[in-house]
């Protein structure tokens, strides 16, 4: 009888009446999740539609008359697929072309002279047969006539079909499938590499006794503050053609493999080693005394409580690494030489080739193994549970000379691997002719004497990397309050969330092609921003959404959920809790999205490659246009002056927060 | 069992409140039918409940019986699935929190860290058209009645749990609240704070004549607080009343059980009125039992009154005698808990199963009660509760 009523009777489900705070709560997460939809979904959806559209000459959706000399009676209608069969002006692999192909009419009149008297009238048999007469675009079925001297520059465009022919014509063409083998090669032993080392290190910090860690750790931060074009530039200057150290390679050549993998180390090591630092500091001494007293071995200890305590942070930095290396663009572009790499590849399809549609399909492609890291890497994130429990014991290594010494002796080793790659830019760009004339100079710092941009191009990159810190800061932090703090809107909430998520599994590059299909199409009412500051900050902001919003997201989930209670049972809008409690509280959380926001603008070179316009030309591309120019010393400098700005960037950034935290923080 | 007493679907369930006795004809909230469920997950279930102006009331309960969940939706937190709330006269059942009129006090504090003290008390009063001197005037009051004026300028984190506390409840009632909500207010503090501020928060209450609800699962808190006890369990309220009505006559066995320390022994309705446990009688109250009903009966070990060795001896001085409930008991284990001495006996009466009792030190130490001695004990005949045999 009781089990009759479990359920809540049948009736209308109550709707709490909305509150103004609601409301307004409810548009800027529309305005917000439209900006994500706008800066990510859409011009994804453009680009994976273009990738599975193609173009084909419909020979038979066309049809002619060809009349006699006096212009008055007329042959009979004949298809253009009939007249090419009889004639094979066309073969039939021809026919495939791409969005921009033409093909002129009078291909199939072998007697066409364009001062004959003779007329000639086209129409297509569907609606969609569309033909140009110069730019003029005709369609439909009505016949038009033209005269022959008329007739000279009637072209035909092509249908657009769905299907996979670009991607069958992908797999087929070795020199492109080939860089699926070889990014994901190229990718694991990076991986490999980089998170050995990156955990040696992070053991070393954590577990040894050695001097000088905080310096050590400055250090190996130092790769995140350039474009991952300068190891590629440093490795040309050591072991190039004319390099110092060529003869360390034994005959094998620094442009390819050994290239790709040296720079993808020291550019993805800062990202792991900061990963799994964190994984292991989080120790529990309790363990260690637990294994000294069951008398384990130093082995066994290492092997049972060090690496099972770290192994979330190991699969993560591994995760990292390997998309960091698969997606990255710049490296390769300047070390890879003959080895095709995905990235690489969509960047000459699209600005070498101008073959859009091929370009969309490498970066579907290479949208697969990112995707899959990243969904892994989540995965994995959820099932980590916490392992330092409140009353755990820091861990506080002892002195042993013998293993505080072989861990010094390491990061130093890995600290003059950095410190060398970074000095051998700074070399380069200070000398007149490395190696031959090594004397100090200027003159590679006079950028405007070069391509690239010059000095204007410096001056753009400083200026959207502050309009990104901010816009961007704005945007992530206002989005993350929405996802945490709002209460309702559950779906609206959850969807918003993971379009903040995607753009981490999204590449540099697939995002820029991406916008090149979506905004550069004269229909979307956004075409304006193309070629401006805007469309490179607004790329960019969402290039590197994710971890702003996650880094957003820590702060807000700190904060106790019931301020929001709180704050309404006192009668109080949200907007005043928001400035007086919220954004204070989390501001240490907001500087960094903001400086990692700027040092990022500053360093990418992946998406706004594709993006960029005259004016806004920026010092990261300038790096790669003067490598590509042969331009390497200036290429050196320019990279150099990213690396100023960025450390200058961060003492700023030091400095303001410990200023602002004195004066707003006091409670802390 | 829980269903046995709660859920009938009868309107009963409407006029429970007014069966319970002490509200007033119209009372200042009232929750009529209201339901709470979470896809198949049903947290709250046909509750109907009046609370009158003035007065204290605690859900009680264990964790996950929906007494939270009850709270939040008075307070406009998480709307209930249906259900109507009233307050002062005014249907709030749908109204957004900040529509409502209440103080809330969380057991985190939730306290904004980056205010002072006394920008925090000010916090739900600025903004109102109040003057700044106002503001401030009041502020210093409050912070006054709490006993805190000493510490205005100090950040929430360089004061103690209990003054934490002391000012989230200063926040709460700045704005004069009509109702004021207390979600386990007391329950992050140690023990002797505790006891403390449960005086303080009823003294303050008392003075303020706000109507309070509490939540807590602290039976004892609930006890010493409150003017009626709702005692909850799976979403549905067992029983309403005051603290001793709801010691001294639970309705059913799990308020029984929840609230102090049960004996529990399966017992059946005999055709004479008496009941049998183990394979002997006993007599107690079997109103509503049919004869040979399965029934669990229920004694607090507080309730069992030790006669000693010399038994006759001593009934024949204060009580009359029965025989019927007057048992042989060997003690198994004495347990010294400082105000009393709990003890396990086994008596051959109740099946050789385990009594606990609670002897006060002074009887042990009169009546030379040891571990492995036979006493005799009395389960007192109006003690003994019977309720319907648990599924």
């Amino acid at each position: 009888m009781s089990i009759a009523i479990d359920y809540a009777p049948p009736a209308r489900r109550l709707r709490q009446q909305a509150s103004r705070d609601d409301l307004v709560k409810l548009g800027f997460m529309a305005v917000i999740g439209l900006y994500l939809i706008v800066a990510l979904g859409a011009p994804l959806f453009v680009m994976l539609s273009k990738s599975l559209s193609t173009y084909r000459f419909d020979l038979s959706a066309f049809e002619f008359q060809v009349s006699d000399e006096t212009g008055a009676n007329w042959a009979t209608a004949v298809t253009a697929d009939a007249l090419n069969k009889e004639l094979g002006v066309v073969a039939k692999k021809d026919l495939a072309t791409n969005s921009d192909g033409r093909l002129a009419v009078t291909k199939f009149f072998p007697q066409f002279n364009f001062r004959s008297p003779v007329h000639y009238r086209i129409r297509g048999v569907t609606d969609d047969a569309a033909f140009l007469v110069g730019s003029t675009l005709e369609k439909g079925t009505a016949w038009r006539e033209y005269d022959s001297a008329a007739f000279r520059r009637v072209v035909l465009r092509p249908a657009s079909s769905l299907g996979i022919e670009n991607f069958k014509t992908y797999f087929s063409t070795p020199a492109l499938a080939r860089s699926i083998y070889n990014s994901v090669l190229m990718a694991s032993i990076s991986t490999v590499v980089t998170v050995s080392i990156a955990f040696a290190l992070a053991y070393a910090l954590t577990r040894s006794c050695m001097p000088l860690k905080g310096l050590f750790r400055g250090i190996l931060t130092i790769p995140i503050l350039v474009p991952s074009l300068l190891p590629g530039i440093a490795l040309v200057y050591l072991f190039g053609n004319q390099g110092v150290f060529r003869d360390w390679l034994m005959g094998y050549s620094i442009y390819g493999p050994i290239g790709i993998v040296i720079g993808s180390v020291f550019f993805t090591l800062p990202h792991a080693f900061l990963i799994i630092l964190t994984a292991l500091s989080v120790a529990d001494a309790r363990h260690y005394e637990a294994a000294a007293s069951l008398r384990a071995s130093k082995w066994r200890t290492f092997t049972t409580v060090t690496v099972p305590g770290a192994r979330y942070g190991l699969v993560s930095a591994a995760f990292v690494v390997f998309t960091l290396v698969i997606t990255d663009f710049g490296l390769p572009k300047v070390i890879g030489g003959q080895y095709g790499m995905l990235a690489v590849d969509i960047y000459k399809q699209v600005i070498g080739q101008q073959n859009f549609e091929m370009g969309a399909v490498v970066s579907v492609i290479l949208l697969v193994p990112a995707v899959l890291a990243f969904a892994v890497d989540r995965r994995m994130q959820k099932r980590q549970v916490a392992l330092l429990s409140a009353r755990a014991v820091p861990y506080a290594p002892k002195r042993n000379v013998r293993m505080d010494g072989f861990c010094f002796a390491f990061a130093c080793l890995v600290s003059l691997f950095i410190l060398g790659m970074i000095a051998m830019c700074q070399i380069a760009a200070l000398v007149k002719f490395w190696p031959y004339d090594l004397t100090l100079t200027t003159k590679n710092f006079a950028f405007d004497l070069m391509d690239g941009g010059g000095w204007a191009a410096y001056a753009n990159s400083i200026k959207l990397a502050l309009l990104t810190a901010f816009f961007g800061s704005v945007i992530v932090f206002a989005g993350a309050y929405m996802v945490e703090k709002a209460d309702g809107f559950r779906f609206g909430r959850s969807v918003f969330h993971f379009l903040a998520m995607m753009p981490m599994a999204v590449p540099g590059m697939v995002l820029g092609l991406a916008y090149i299909f979506f905004f550069n199409n004269p229909a979307n009412p956004l075409n304006s921003i193309y070629g401006t500051m805007t469309i490179l900050v607004v790329c960019t902001v969402t290039h590197f959404y994710t971890v702003a919003h996650l880094t957003a997201l820590t702060a807000l989930k700190q904060m106790d959920p019931e301020f929001e209670s709180v704050g309404a049972s006192l009668k109080q809008p949200f907007h005043r809790l928001f400035f007086r409690v919220t954004l204070p509280v989390c501001l240490p959380a907001i500087l960094n999205i903001g400086i990692y926001l700027f040092v990022n603008a500053m360093t990418t070179v992946s998406a706004v490659v594709f993006l960029y316009a005259a004016d806004t030309k920026l010092a990261s591309v300038a790096v790669l246009n003067m490598d590509d120019a042969g331009d390497i010393a200036p290429a050196a400098a320019m990279g150099m002056m990213i690396f100023y700005t960025n450390v200058v960037a961060k003492l700023i950034h030091a400095v303001v927060s410990r200023g602002l935290l004195a004066r707003t923080q006091a409670w802390r | 069992m829980r269903h046995a007493m709660s859920i009938e679907p009868t309107p009963t369930s409407i006029h429970r409140a007014a069966d319970q006795g002490t509200t007033p004809s119209s009372p200042y909230l009232e929750i009529r039918d209201l339901w709470k469920s979470y896809g198949d997950f049903v947290a709250l279930r046909d509750i109907s409940l009046g609370i009158g102006k003035g007065e204290f009331v605690c859900f009680l309960g264990p964790s996950g019986c929906g007494k939270t969940t009850l709270l939040r939706a008075i307070a406009g937190l998480d709307l209930q699935t249906r259900g109507v709330i009233w307050q002062g006269g005014r249907d709030i059942s749908i109204l957004p929190a900040s529509k409502r009129d209440y103080g809330i006090v969380f057991q985190s504090y939730a306290l904004f860290p980056n205010l002072t003290i006394e920008q925090n008390i000010a916090f739900g009063l600025e903004n109102t058209g109040r003057s700044k001197a106002e503001v401030a005037a009041r502020v210093a009051e409050l912070l006054e009645t709490v006993g805190l004026s000493a510490h205005g300028k100090k950040y929430p984190a360089q004061l103690s749990g209990g003054q934490q506390q002391r000012i989230a409840l200063a926040r709460a009632i700045a704005i004069s609240p009509g109702l004021l909500l207390l979600d386990e207010p007391l329950s992050a503090l140690d023990a002797k704070v505790r006891v403390h501020l449960r005086h303080e928060i009823k003294a303050l209450q008392r003075k303020l004549g706000v109507t309070t609800i509490m939540v807590t699962h602290d039976q004892e808190e609930a006890l010493a607080m409150a003017d009626r006890i709702v005692v909850m369990n799976h979403g549905v309220i067992e029983q309403v009343g005051s603290p001793t009505e709801i010691y001294r006559h639970p309705k059913t066995l799990f308020v029984a059980d929840f609230i102090g320390e049960t004996n529990q022994f399966p017992a059946r309705v005999l055709p004479d009125g008496q009941v049998e446990i183990g394979h002997s009688a006993f007599c107690c109250p079997t109103d509503g039992f049919a004869a040979g009903a399965a029934t669990t009966a229920v004694v607090r070990p507080v309730d069992i009154i030790p006669h000693g060795a010399e038994a006759h001896a001593v009934h024949s001085l204060d009580r009359p005698a029965t025989p019927q409930n007057l048992i042989d008991a060997e003690v198994h284990v004495m347990e010294f808990l400082g105000m009393f001495w709990r003890t396990r006996l086994t008596a051959p009466r109740l099946g050789d199963r385990t009594l606990v009792a609670d002897f006060s030190v002074n009887a042990v130490r009169r009546l030379r009660i040891e571990t492995g001695g036979v006493i005799q004990v009395e389960i007192p005949r109006e003690r003994l509760l019977l309720y319907p045999r648990g599924i």
